[in-house]
């Protein structure tokens, strides 16, 4: 296990377990990290291998630039990033700021967007830091750790692989979601942006710490589990504090659109009481989980779904009538719990007149 | 008079073949044992199967076969591909062939390049087509390569850049030269489509000797008929086409046994189950066609993007070995396979195997001499009975999709082993030719037409979007021959694209009928 005080080279082994952890932190959504895997590999096998650093190794106020993807799964498949759109949208905010990066942080740890920064920092000869703004994946640039500590995400970059590019500044975190998304629909759905400019001392006291960390340390014990080692699902369950809280078959999809997301609702029946049924609802991300009509794991807890076979983390565009599934329960990381986070990801702020039921993790 | 069909099934131990009639008779049914060189086992059972038949009435034959699956696995036979990706300068972050085992690119992979061109979602160009790019990436294949994979972004929407390339490199190599377009092989997914479309391009030399094969075989006895290919999903190819498309067959074998047992017992929704020497697999049955997994599936280690039936399988055989254990009989996970022929204890064989405890418990009669089991002990049989009735009983809940029961049907050479009574399954229905389910679903396999593209619903309306593509799949499966009169649609997917205004989806329609000219 690697000490989290210790800055680390990202191995290809590494990269296995970060993408299995990035799709099961990713609830569904986020993307495949399949491809941003092979991107990853691509880049260090091209440009050399990634130092991963603490925020605290660096000076406080040495610059830290996010980057990610910004589009729809669905189109990402099929055109597959160039590579030169994440550099641009990195430079562009740099050039705008005036500044140039130190390092490269990721906004979300869960889905492709945990390595698409490994393939930009590999580019660039600059350290990933081991922190970001979710420790899961959430639908909008908004909903992060860093807008509740008053971090404006703005100014920001969006660039498409064509050389298009777009800066701008905003007034709120969720006026600048708007622009990109607004700007996303223009540039051909797949996209890089760059955002929420941080300085080392901010990712410190605001940003999820060891992210990337505990993303491989997951993903390495669900490998585990998916290798059948004896105990390696209690020891799972026990590293990730989950809970399994149902196992079924999917006996229903409903997918809808609207307002932008894409909307669902997957019913399961348990395997041994026909008579009990989960419902979760979807945008983008498994969101809620209701056993009956009680929720029992809302937002922003994480709701995963294993493949009950193999233990693959399954994504919602691959939920099939008949599927096996075990879901879990995972809480958030302890630093979405301070004040704001219910108006920003609880169950409320995506449209459910319902409470949030706490799983666990310790207030901050 | 009654046309008649021959379908063939090669599979790893026996090559069987049916003939079947007009109204889905079988008029003979044969088994031969696959030889290395299969030809040699379809000339086999071909003439068996047609002795005292009327070859005059038959006018098709239906070829299932695992050789360009095994070829792949193998890595034998396959030709060398040049990868031409016109896709930039988006896509160029991850190269072709990335993800391939090291064995198999090594072979397979000669030259590539991305080059400009390609299609955004909504039809706008991503560059034009970069056609100096194309002629000079056709000068480094010339003498390289036996083949060109061409694959761009969105081509099963907008092939256009697709079809002007293979039109250059015909102009450079000539009209005969092959090459492989990936809107022709694939559904979305770029890596997943190109990789397929390598593949089937590297293929296409095995792909001609089995159809050569195929219809000299068929020409050995006279028989000049419409051939075909069966497919992943269960569908037809013509021999032609699959000669173009070879990657499409190969997975086919497990389709035909679930779509041959179902039409043997009559049924359109049911599990099945299909026990051979080794293994058993279980599926299920919705509307004639078997559920497709929703995994990504690998062949060979390449990831693709077709549907596969989606299958559990566990070791339990007629040839299962079962030995003796302190708390009680250890069974499998070993397997005496098709040896078991000659190896189990009521054969005179050394090896007790489930078929001797099949035959103990009176669930298999008519295989070698009971009467050597006397030293067996009763309570092991119970014992690996249970064993084998827990294990049926697990494979069918986990692959049920609600609590409502299902009937079973038991195919395949071990399908004695299965017990009369599951629960929760109706009844179990064991069908004449049982054993020849492959081959049989190969020769009642119908022709099939695949869309799959995204559509912006407004301001047209969904209805209208969703009929287009019906109406596309349709006329994609009456160009493979099916009867226009006799077709429906057998699927259809929709998945909206997140953060798209004007409701935009990817549709995925399939659509399925007997072939023209048949009367069933």
């Amino acid at each position: 296990m690697r000490e989290e005080e210790r800055m680390w080279e990202l191995t290809i082994a590494d990269l296995d377990d970060l993408t299995l952890g990035a799709t099961l932190l990713g609830t569904g959504g986020g993307g495949d990290p399949y491809i941003a895997r092979l991107m990853a590999r691509q880049a260090i096998e091209d440009f050399g291998p990634v130092r991963v650093v603490t925020p605290s190794e660096l000076p406080r106020d040495a610059r830290v630039l996010t980057v990610a993807v910004i589009g729809a799964p669905t189109v990402i498949i099929e055109k597959v990033p160039s590579g030169t759109e994440f550099v641009a949208a990195v430079r562009a905010l740099a050039r705008h700021l005036g500044d140039e990066p130190a390092a490269i942080q990721p906004i979300e740890v869960g889905g492709m967007n945990t390595l698409v920064p490994i393939a930009v920092a590999a580019e660039l000869g600059v350290p990933v830091v081991d922190a970001d703004g979710m420790r899961r994946a959430f639908p909008q640039i908004e909903m992060t750790v860093f807008t509740l500590g008053g971090i404006p995400a703005a100014p920001m970059s969006v660039a498409d692989e064509k050389g298009n590019l777009v800066v701008f500044e905003a007034t709120n975190n969720l006026l600048a979601e708007r622009l990109a998304r607004s700007t996303v629909i223009t540039l051909g759905l797949a996209n890089a942006i760059s955002c929420y400019p941080l300085t080392a001392g901010q990712v410190l006291e605001h940003g999820i710490s060891g992210s990337m960390t505990y993303c491989v340390q997951l993903g390495a014990r669900l490998a585990a589990v998916r290798r059948g080692e004896p105990g390696a699902y209690q020891e799972f369950l026990r590293f990730a504090q989950a809970r399994e809280f149902f196992s079924g078959k999917i006996v229903d999809i409903d997918r809808h659109t609207t307002d932008g997301f894409a909307r669902g609702t997957v019913t399961v029946e348990h395997f041994a009481d026909p008579d009990r049924t989960m419902r979760i609802e979807i945008q983008n991300e498994l969101l809620l989980a209701f056993e009956g009509d009680r929720p029992v794991i809302t937002a922003p807890d994480l709701i995963c779904m294993l493949d009950h076979e193999d233990a693959s983390p399954i994504t919602t565009e691959t939920l099939a009538y008949g599927q096996r599934v075990d879901v879990i329960g995972m809480p958030c990381a302890p630093e979405w719990h301070r004040d704001g986070m219910l108006e920003l990801v609880g169950p409320r702020a995506f449209g459910y007149d319902i409470d949030y039921v706490p799983l666990g993790g310790v207030a901050r | 008079m009654n046309a008649l069909r021959i379908g063939i099934d090669v599979g790893g131990t026996n090559t069987d073949a049916v003939v079947v009639d007009d109204s889905g008779t079988v008029v003979a049914a044969t088994k031969a044992a696959t030889t290395p060189d299969p030809f040699d086992g379809i000339r086999a059972a071909l003439q068996r199967v047609v002795a005292g038949v009327d070859t005059s009435a038959i006018t098709q034959a239906m070829l299932g076969t695992t050789h360009p699956a095994n070829a792949i696995i193998q890595r034998r036979d396959l030709g060398r591909v040049g990868v031409l990706r016109i896709a930039a300068p988006s896509s160029l972050a991850v190269r072709p062939g990335a993800a391939w085992p090291q064995d198999l690119l090594d072979v397979v992979h000669g030259p590539s390049a991305i080059i400009g061109g390609g299609f955004e979602y909504d039809g706008t160009e991503i560059a034009r087509l970069d056609v100096e790019a194309v002629r000079k990436f056709t000068a480094r294949c010339a003498g390289e390569v036996s083949a060109i994979a061409i694959t761009s972004p969105f081509s099963p929407a907008s092939p256009d850049h697709e079809l002007r390339a293979a039109k250059i490199i015909a102009e450079e190599l000539g009209p005969d030269f092959p090459v492989s377009l990936s809107h022709q092989v694939g559904a979305l997914g770029l890596l997943e489509r190109e990789n397929a479309t390598t593949l089937n391009a590297s293929l296409l030399g095995v792909a001609e000797r089995v159809v050569l094969g195929f219809h000299s075989a068929l020409a050995g006895h006279g028989l000049s008929v419409a051939s075909y290919l069966t497919q992943n999903d269960g569908t037809l190819m013509t021999a032609e086409e699959a000669v173009r498309f070879p990657i499409l067959t190969v997975g086919s074998g497990p389709t035909n046994s679930m779509r041959g047992a179902g039409a043997l017992a009559g049924l359109t929704d049911a599990l099945v189950i299909d026990v051979g020497g080794t293994s058993s697999d279980v599926g299920i049955l919705v509307d004639g066609f078997p559920r497709e997994s929703s995994a990504a599936v690998e062949v060979g280690g390449v990831r693709t993007n077709f549907r596969m039936p989606d299958l559990i399988s566990i070791g339990l055989g007629g040839g299962t070995v079962v030995r003796p254990g302190p708390d009680g009989p250890r069974i499998g996970p070993d397997s005496v396979g098709y040896r078991v022929v000659d190896e189990a204890l009521v054969r005179g064989g050394q090896t007790l195997t489930l078929s001797d405890i099949s035959v103990r418990a009176g669930r298999l009669a008519g295989f070698g001499d009971a009467d050597r089991l006397s030293e067996v002990d009763p309570s092991m049989v119970s014992a690996a009975l249970a064993w084998v009735d827990e294990r049926i009983q697990v494979m069918c809940e986990r692959m049920k999709a609600s609590r409502s029961e299902l009937p079973l049907i038991a195919v395949g050479g071990g399908s004695h082993l299965v017990p009369d009574t599951v629960p929760g399954v109706s009844e179990v229905l064991r069908p004449e030719h049982y054993s020849v389910a492959n081959a049989f679903g190969a020769a009642i396999a119908e022709a099939s037409g695949a869309v799959d593209r995204v559509y912006r619903y407004e301001p047209k309306g969904r209805e209208a979007c969703l009929e287009e593509a019906r109406a596309l799949a349709r006329a994609a499966a009456e160009r493979a021959g099916a009867d226009p009169c006799r077709l429906r649609i057998t699927s259809v997917h929709e998945v909206p694209l997140s953060y798209l205004p004007g409701k935009t989806c990817r549709v995925q329609v399939k659509a399925a009928g007997p072939l023209a000219g048949t009367a069933r």
